[in-house]
This record gives C-alpha cells, sequence and structure tokens, in this order.
C-alpha cells in the first residue's frame, strides 16, 4: 500500500512539474523545469514520515552528487544536439547511461565508506 | 527577454505522453525508496537527481517543432534538434539549482521543520537556476555578433 502511494505521490509530482516545463516560455527558460527537484520533493516528504529527518538529510547529500551528473549529462546533451546530426531521442536516452556513470562513479569517489 | 505562460501548449500534447511521464515519474519515485532501502540512504539519494522529466520533454520539444516545420512543407530537422538542445541548456542551469536545492535540505532538515526546509529549498531551486538564466542571457547578448560566412561561389 506505501509502495502504491509512493508511485502516486511520485508520479503526479512529476507530471505537475512537467507541464509547467511545457506551458511556460522561452523554451530556454522551461528547460530547468526538465531538472526540477520533483522526485526529491515526493520521496523526501515520505522519507521523512518513514525513517526521520537524518536519514532523508543523508539521501539528500548524495542527491548533490546526482544533480553534479545531471548538470554534466544535460551540458553535453545540449552540445551533441546543437552541433551533431544525432536524433534526439538517441542523445537523451543513452545519455541516461551516462547519467547512471557518473553518478555512482561519484558515489564511488566521494561518498562510500560515508555514514 | 520575459518569461510567459502559454496554455495552448497543453493541447498540442497528447493524453498519452502525459500518462507516460506520471508512470516514469512514479516508477523513479518507487525506484529510489527501493534502492534506499536496499542500499542505504547514500547510495539511494543518488536517484532523487534522476532525470525523470528531460528526456521525455526534450524528444516532444523536438517532435513537435517538427511537426510544425513539416506543415509548412519543411522538413524541420534541424530546427527541432536545436530546440531540444536549447531545453536541454535550460536543464543544465536548473541542475545547478538542484545542487543547491540538496544542499538546503542537507544542511537545514535535522534542525527545522520539513515542509519549511523543503518549501525554502524548492523556491532556492526556482530563484537560482532562474537567476543563471539571467545571466546566461544578459552573457550571450554581450557577444559580439559573427557576420555570417560567405556563399560559396559557384566555380571559375
Amino acid at each position: 500500500m506505501q509502495l502504491l502511494f509512493r508511485f502516486l505521490i511520485g508520479g503526479t509530482v512529476v507530471l505537475l512539474f512537467a507541464l509547467l516545463g511545457d506551458v511556460v516560455r522561452p523554451k530556454s527558460f522551461a528547460g530547468i523545469f526538465g531538472a526540477a527537484p520533483s522526485v526529491a520533493l515526493a520521496t523526501l516528504a515520505l522519507t521523512v514520515h518513514a525513517d526521520g529527518r537524518a536519514y532523508a538529510a543523508t539521501e539528500a547529500r548524495s542527491m548533490i552528487v546526482g544533480a553534479g551528473a545531471l548538470l554534466i549529462y544535460t551540458w553535453i546533451s545540449s552540445r551533441t544536439m546543437w552541433n551533431l546530426r544525432a536524433s534526439v531521442a538517441a542523445v537523451t536516452l543513452t545519455g541516461l547511461i551516462l547519467w547512471l556513470v557518473l553518478a555512482v562513479g561519484g558515489w564511488l569517489i566521494l561518498l562510500q565508506g560515508a555514514a | 527577454m520575459t518569461v510567459s505562460i502559454d496554455l495552448s501548449a497543453l493541447r498540442d500534447t497528447h493524453w498519452h505522453q502525459h500518462v507516460l511521464r506520471f508512470v516514469l515519474g512514479g516508477a523513479v519515485t518507487l525506484a529510489a525508496g527501493l534502492l534506499a532501502k536496499h542500499f542505504g540512504a547514500v547510495f539511494g539519494g543518488l536517484f532523487l537527481a534522476f532525470p525523470a522529466i528531460f528526456p521525455a520533454s526534450a524528444t516532444l520539444i523536438a517532435k513537435r517543432e517538427r511537426q510544425k516545420k513539416q506543415r509548412k512543407g519543411l522538413q524541420g530537422a534541424v530546427r527541432a534538434r536545436r530546440a531540444a538542445a536549447l531545453d536541454a541548456a535550460g536543464t543544465t542551469l536548473g541542475a545547478v539549482g538542484l545542487m543547491c536545492f540538496a544542499g538546503i535540505v542537507w544542511q537545514e532538515l535535522p534542525a527545522h521543520a520539513t515542509a519549511l526546509v523543503l518549501s525554502m529549498a524548492a523556491l532556492s531551486w526556482l530563484v537560482i537556476s532562474t537567476l543563471f538564466w539571467r545571466l546566461r542571457k544578459r552573457h550571450s547578448w554581450r557577444r559580439p555578433w559573427k557576420p555570417p560566412p560567405p556563399p560559396i561561389s559557384s566555380g571559375k
């Protein structure tokens, strides 16, 4: 039941931020909604309720590394789509692997062993 | 350049795209929780910054731009790619704000009320992202204008 609740809350928050990104102009400004804290807002509120504030704060510290990986992923995607004849879907989807590699790499270098 | 709201964009989006975003958002939130349960908060926290919105939005923007051009009898592939590239550039600035959001939650959550910290952190994300967007705009205005290259002569 709690998993279903998490799914519904997460889906709703992500959809709301995505809709905001759809209606805001100009496009370069609307792009900031692609990095909205949608998953974080949904997850952190539920995590505080279930596991406490200290646990949620630890998650937030790791999130800095995940957001850094997002920054590099979107910057490379932007340059690639602007300069090369690559399909948008191919760039953004293969870029997800890059995000994962950067995030896990950052975790191994900066966070592994941290409490 | 001023920021505005264009609700007509909602009419161009098919309902199945909204469903896809909802399911993806729900799945990522669920996965983030499960990963934290199995591997701990340090590893699970990485996925709070998972790009749940960007890939679908960029693809959708490119599709819309291509369709717009095709209605005018043009191919529109370059325009579509560049619109998606602009969206990605905006997302890069949003990611700077997202790092600040996470930093504020990390530092302030243990000592203050959850609703207050999350609200202030979300507001900071918006303010910082907007500030960086404005700085980038100003910077690009100051870039010297380069004339287009001369056309290639036909020979002789």
